[in-house]
C-alpha cells in the first residue's frame, strides 16, 4: 500500500470511530436513564405515574401530570411571545437592515445566547419577580415570570437560525420578484418567507427544545409548586425543575421516579422533534437540485 | 418610433465608471440586441432601464433614460409601475418555488388582481403567448421546479408578459439552455416582437442576427456602434466592431 492509501484509510477509520463514539455516548445515557427510571413505572404503574396529580414522595405518591402541564405551559407561553418577536427581528436583520446595522445587531444577538442561564435567573429573581408582585399581586413567582425569562433566552436561537435560512434564499428569487414590480414587503411575505419556512420551523423547534429543557433560570422564578395552574400568574413546577430540586436527597423509589420524570421529558422532546421533522418534510421547498 | 431614448447616460458603482456617455434609441415593437464582451456594461445598461440597479447601494447615474418621453429616474416615477411596464427575463431561469400557476399569477396578485376567473384567464393567456400552455395545461398545480430549463425560462417569460408590459428586457435568456430550448425561445421572441419592445443581451452573435433588427455593440462601457443588425454584421463601420464580430478579441 502506498502512503496516500494508508493515510486515507487511517483518516476514514479515525472519523468513523469519532462519530461512533459520540453516538455511543448518547445511547449509554439513554440506556442509563431507562434503567434507573423504568422501575418507577413498574412499581407505581406507567399511567398512574404519567397522569397522577399528586407528587408527594413522603407519602409515596409520584404523579407527574401537573409538571407535564407546567413544562408545556411555560414553554408554549414563552414561544407565544418569542416567535413573533424573533421572526420579525430576523426578517429585519436579514431583509431590511442596511449592512452596518446588521453588523452591529448580529454579534449582539449572539452574545445574548452566551449569557449563562443563572444570570437570566438572577435577573428574573431580583427584577422581574418583585415587579410582577407589585403589578399583579401574589408572590410574583409564576409561570408568567418563567415564560418571560425563557422568551429572552430563546430569542437568539430562533433569530440566528431563521435569519440564516432567510439569507439562504437564492437572490434570484428576490430579483425576479422585484423585476415584476413587487415591493420589498411583498417580496418578503410572498417569496422569501415561504421559501425559508422549513428552516424557520427548525429554528422554532430548537427554541422550543431550549425552553422545555431549561432548568436553572426557571427554578429561580417559577415558584416550583406542584399544581395545575389556573392563571398565568400561578406558580408551577416544570419537569426539569422537579429533577434538579429533588435529586440531591432522593433515594429508593423516589430516586427512580426522578429518572422516570427524565424519561417523560425525553419522550416529549422526541415527539417535538418528530413533529418538526414531519413539518419540515411536508413544507420542504424544492429550489431545483436541492431543498431549502 | 422610439420606445426608449437614452441620452448621455453615465453609470457609476462607487468609483467604478461602468457606463460612459451612452446614447441609444430603442425602436418600438422591434428587437434590439446588445452585444459585446463580458463586463462591458450590457447587463448594467438594461438594469438601468427598469431601475433594478437601485438595489445596489453604490449605484449612481447621470443623464436621461426616457421611456415614452418620460425620464424613468424622475422623482415622481413609481418604480413598481415602471417594473410592471418594463418586464425582465434573467440569464438563469428563476421561477419561484411555487406551482406553475402561481408563478404566472404572482405578478397579477401583487398588482391587486385576486379574482379567480380573471386570474385563470390571464394565466392561460400568458402561458399561451409564451408557447408553454400545451406542455403544462394539465399540470398547472405542479411545482415549477419540475420543468426543464427551457420550460422554466418560457415560464419566466410568461410570468413577465402576464403583467402586460410594454418593454421586455432579456439578459442572456438562452445562455443556460440547450440548442433546442434556445430555438424555442428565439421563435417566441419573433412572435412577441409584434406586441412588445424587446431588448436582448446576448453573447451569441448568430443569435443576434437571428432575432434582432437593430444591434448595438458595447465595449468597456461605451457604445461603439449602433445600426441595423444586417449592416453591423455585414458592413461594420468601426474597426473594433469588425474585430469583435469576426472573433479577433472578446
Amino acid at each position: 500500500m502506498d502512503k496516500n492509501r494508508i493515510n486515507e484509510f487511517l483518516i476514514e477509520k479515525g472519523l468513523f470511530i469519532t462519530a461512533i463514539f459520540s453516538i455511543m455516548v448518547i445511547f449509554v445515557i439513554i440506556l442509563f436513564i431507562l434503567m434507573e427510571g423504568l422501575p418507577a413505572f413498574e412499581e407505581y404503574g406507567f399511567f398512574n405515574f404519567l397522569f397522577g396529580l399528586a407528587w408527594s414522595p413522603n407519602h409515596g405518591e409520584y404523579g407527574v401530570f401537573a409538571m407535564i402541564i407546567g413544562s408545556l405551559c411555560v414553554t408554549l407561553l414563552s414561544l407565544l411571545m418569542a416567535v413573533p418577536l424573533s421572526l420579525l427581528c430576523a426578517i429585519f436583520m436579514a431583509e431590511v437592515a442596511p449592512n452596518n446595522i446588521r453588523k452591529i445587531l448580529k454579534p449582539v444577538v449572539e452574545t445574548l445566547s452566551g449569557i449563562p442561564s443563572v444570570v437570566y435567573g438572577f435577573f428574573g429573581l431580583i427584577v422581574l419577580v418583585p415587579f410582577l408582585r407589585e403589578s399583579f399581586g401574589g408572590t410574583g413567582f409564576s409561570m408568567f415570570a418563567a415564560s418571560l425569562i425563557l422568551t429572552v433566552m430563546v430569542l437568539p436561537t430562533i433569530i440566528s437560525i431563521s435569519q440564516d435560512s432567510l439569507r439562504a434564499v437564492p437572490h434570484e428569487y428576490r430579483e425576479a420578484s422585484f423585476g415584476l414590480g413587487a415591493t420589498n414587503w411583498q417580496t418578503i411575505k410572498n417569496i422569501v418567507f415561504p421559501a425559508a419556512l422549513p428552516g424557520i420551523v427548525t429554528a422554532i423547534i430548537l427554541g422550543m427544545g431550549r425552553a422545555i429543557g431549561e432548568t436553572l433560570a426557571v427554578i429561580m422564578v417559577v415558584g416550583n409548586v406542584v399544581q395545575i395552574p389556573s392563571s398565568i400568574f400561578d406558580p408551577v413546577r416544570t419537569l426539569t425543575a422537579n429533577i434538579a430540586i429533588e435529586m440531591g436527597y432522593a433515594t429508593g423509589l423516589h430516586y427512580n421516579a426522578l429518572f422516570g420524570t427524565a424519561i417523560v421529558l425525553f419522550l416529549i422532546i422526541m415527539i417535538l422533534l418528530l413533529v418538526a421533522n414531519y413539518i419540515r418534510y411536508k413544507y420542504k421547498v424544492d429550489i431545483g437540485g436541492g431543498y431549502l | 418610433m422610439n420606445k426608449i431614448e437614452v441620452e448621455d447616460l453615465n453609470v457609476y458603482f462607487g468609483d467604478n465608471h461602468v457606463l460612459k456617455d451612452v446614447n441609444i434609441e430603442i425602436p418600438k415593437n422591434n428587437v434590439t440586441a446588445l452585444i459585446g464582451p463580458s463586463g462591458c456594461g450590457k447587463s448594467t445598461f438594461i438594469r438601468t432601464v427598469n431601475r433594478m440597479n437601485d438595489l445596489i447601494p453604490s449605484f449612481r447615474h447621470e443623464g436621461n433614460v426616457l421611456l415614452d418621453g418620460v425620464d424613468v429616474y424622475n422623482h415622481k416615477m413609481d418604480v413598481v409601475d415602471l417594473r410592471k411596464k418594463v418586464g425582465m427575463v434573467f440569464q438563469k431561469p428563476n421561477p419561484f418555488p411555487k406551482s406553475i400557476f402561481e408563478n404566472v399569477a404572482y405578478g397579477l396578485r401583487i398588482h391587486g388582481i385576486n379574482d379567480n376567473d380573471s386570474l385563470s384567464a390571464r394565466v392561460e393567456e400568458a402561458l399561451r403567448s409564451a408557447a408553454l400552455w400545451d406542455e403544462v395545461e394539465d399540470k398547472l398545480e405542479n411545482s415549477a421546479m419540475g420543468l426543464s430549463g427551457g420550460q422554466q425560462q418560457r415560464l419566466c417569460i410568461a410570468r413577465t408578459i402576464a403583467n402586460n408590459p410594454k418593454v421586455i428586457l432579456m439578459d442572456e435568456p438562452c445562455s443556460a439552455l440547450d440548442p433546442i430550448s434556445t430555438t424555442k425561445i428565439e421563435d417566441l421572441i419573433h412572435k412577441l416582437k409584434r406586441d412588445y419592445t424587446i431588448i436582448i443581451v446576448t453573447h451569441n452573435m448568430q443569435q443576434a442576427t437571428r432575432v434582432s433588427k437593430y444591434t448595438s455593440f458595447f465595449l468597456n462601457g461605451e457604445i461603439i456602434e449602433s445600426n441595423l443588425t444586417d449592416k453591423i454584421f455585414i458592413d461594420p463601420q468601426n474597426k473594433k466592431t469588425e474585430d469583435y464580430i469576426t472573433g479577433r478579441f472578446g
